[in-house]
């Protein structure tokens, strides 16, 4: 029965697939904004079976990936205090600050664990009275409502021992910033199925017609990105500019009120900067006054910390457009999207990381090897 | 890590004056915060990041988002226990980009620029 069932899968994503190649009549640029969807899109080939023109862009939808590095270096000098317990989600522990990570500050005697959700630390936090508990919140809108009910219950049961480092970033001001971007060219968006599930989908109209581009609300299986895409496709070849939602089964307009309303409680928008991409104007949560007590950065004043990015990076002269990024001399040596040292190599979206994805930067036989001869 | 997985309830309980739940994502049981999804009962599916169910979904849907996971390998990050996660750190190397987009979109691209310049030949 499962055999069958992919079967006929294959079958309509083969139908999809051959209805954006009858539809599409020029070149287009789509970003899908979250990387779960570049995960599928690429384990799945959907890339691939697109026509030619049909460019996939990766958007900045990878929380870690744009976390400024200073923040990072916060939070592994929080969490090497004593009488610290500093929690986290697993994918943080090998995220390099300036001089090391929370494995190695774990390793140096810090008290580092690992949750699977943000009540989990609440928990520590009732259960270590003489200690403090800090939650390192990382995340876009999707992770936000776990935090949001973390500080709220923090605070509904009178902890002073729980606070939470964090970054939130939202979706709709990349979007605009992007588009805003001289450089642009992103044609179309997908928008992220799991951020809307949370959100909804109300904020996207007007950027929709601002900047007279195609929305989709998308989901992560194959068939759901073939239909987003074909969607968009279809969109952009009539000339329309509107927000469809091909994720139905999840998401609707007005997305999760009951956690909409905690959120709006606890956070409020502030101005974020984006590693790699710099400050984005009102694009992240923090904190608001009835919460700002258990703001980790206010409970533990941090000052004097050492944040540099690599001297070996020279990403101030790609910037400037001095240099190309290939002529850096750690361009493709010690510096590649694994171990990025500057902040164009750490967003798929900044100059280095570009050129490297994109193996411009290789002659036509070093592309050809590439898959075998290099390992990121 | 923005992935939200799903599972079915298999029991209702509070915790004080939270609604708790125990869910089941293909084997592995967690507690998980159903207070989002007041509609959600047992032997629903509803899909869960960090935690926190987000929105109620068909079973088929449930079912088949959850092997595509399984694939992709974002169950094993998101539901590794306390010790697993230490583990693979452990051997994992530095990296900004935990979930690996980085490098697989890498890998992709120039495996798709090879295909489309033999095919072109």
């Amino acid at each position: 029965m499962k055999y069958l069932t992919e079967f006929r899968n294959g079958e309509i994503a083969q139908r999809m697939a051959r209805e954006i190649h009858q539809v599409a009549t020029r070149p287009w640029k789509i970003m899908e904004v979250c990387g779960g969807q570049t995960h599928s899109i690429i384990r799945n080939g959907i890339d691939q079976m697109l026509p030619e023109g049909i460019e996939m862009i990766h958007g900045p939808g990878c929380p870690v990936c744009v976390t400024p590095l200073a923040l990072i270096d916060k939070a592994l000098a929080i969490a090497a205090q004593p009488g610290v317990i500093f929690c986290s989600f697993g994918d943080m522990l090998r995220v390099p600050g300036t001089d090391s990570d929370l494995f190695q500050v774990k390793g140096c005697g810090g008290d580092i664990r690992v949750v699977y959700s943000p009540l989990d630390a609440v928990e520590l936090a009732v259960k270590n009275p003489d200690k403090q508990v800090v939650f390192f919140g990382v995340g876009f809108e999707t992770t936000a409502p776990a935090n949001a009910m973390s500080v709220h219950l923090a605070k509904r049961r009178g902890l002073k021992n729980f606070s939470l480092l964090v970054s939130h970033v939202l979706v709709p001001p990349a979007i605009e910033a992007i588009m805003s971007s001289p450089e642009n060219k992103v044609q179309a968006f997908l928008a992220a199925g799991h951020v809307c599930s949370v959100m909804g989908f109300w904020e996207y109209p007007p950027l929709a017609d601002k900047f007279q581009i195609p929305i989709v609300v998308t989901g992560f299986e194959p068939l759901d990105l073939l239909d987003g895409i074909r969607r968009a496709v279809i969109q952009l070849e009539k000339g329309e500019h509107r927000v469809e939602n091909a994720y139905e089964r999840i998401v609707t307009y007005a997305g999760n009120l009951q956690a909409q309303e905690l959120l709006a409680e606890v956070f409020e928008v502030t101005d974020r900067a984006w590693r790699g991409i710099g400050v984005i104007l009102n694009s992240g949560w923090r904190l608001n006054d009835h919460y700002r007590a258990f703001d980790a950065e206010e409970r533990f004043q941090i000052t004097g910390i050492h944040t540099e990015e690599s001297p070996l990076c020279k990403s101030g002269d790609v910037l400037r457009g001095a240099i190309k990024p290939a002529e850096c001399p750690a361009f493709g040596k010690e510096c590649s999207p694994r171990h990025p040292l500057g902040a164009t190599m750490v967003s798929s979206e900044g100059a280095c990381a570009a050129y490297f994805n994109y193996g411009r930067f290789m002659s036509a036989e070093d592309l050809a090897g590439a898959g075998t001869a290099r390992s990121l | 890590m923005c992935l939200a997985i799903p599972g079915r309830v298999e029991q209702i309980t509070t915790d004080g004056d939270v609604r708790m739940g125990r869910v089941n994502f293909g084997g592995v049981v967690k507690s998980v915060c159903l207070d989002y999804v007041p509609e959600v009962g047992v032997g629903d599916y509803t899909i869960v990041h960090v935690g926190f169910a987000l929105s109620k979904i068909d079973e088929q849907s449930a079912l088949e988002t959850l092997e595509l996971f399984r694939k992709m390998g974002a169950l094993d990050e998101e539901l590794a226990s306390e010790e697993e996660a230490f583990a693979r750190a452990a051997t994992a190397p530095q990296s900004v980009c935990p979930d690996g987009s980085c490098e697989l979109t890498g890998k992709n691209l120039r495996s798709a620029k090879r295909a489309r310049s033999e095919s072109a030949q």
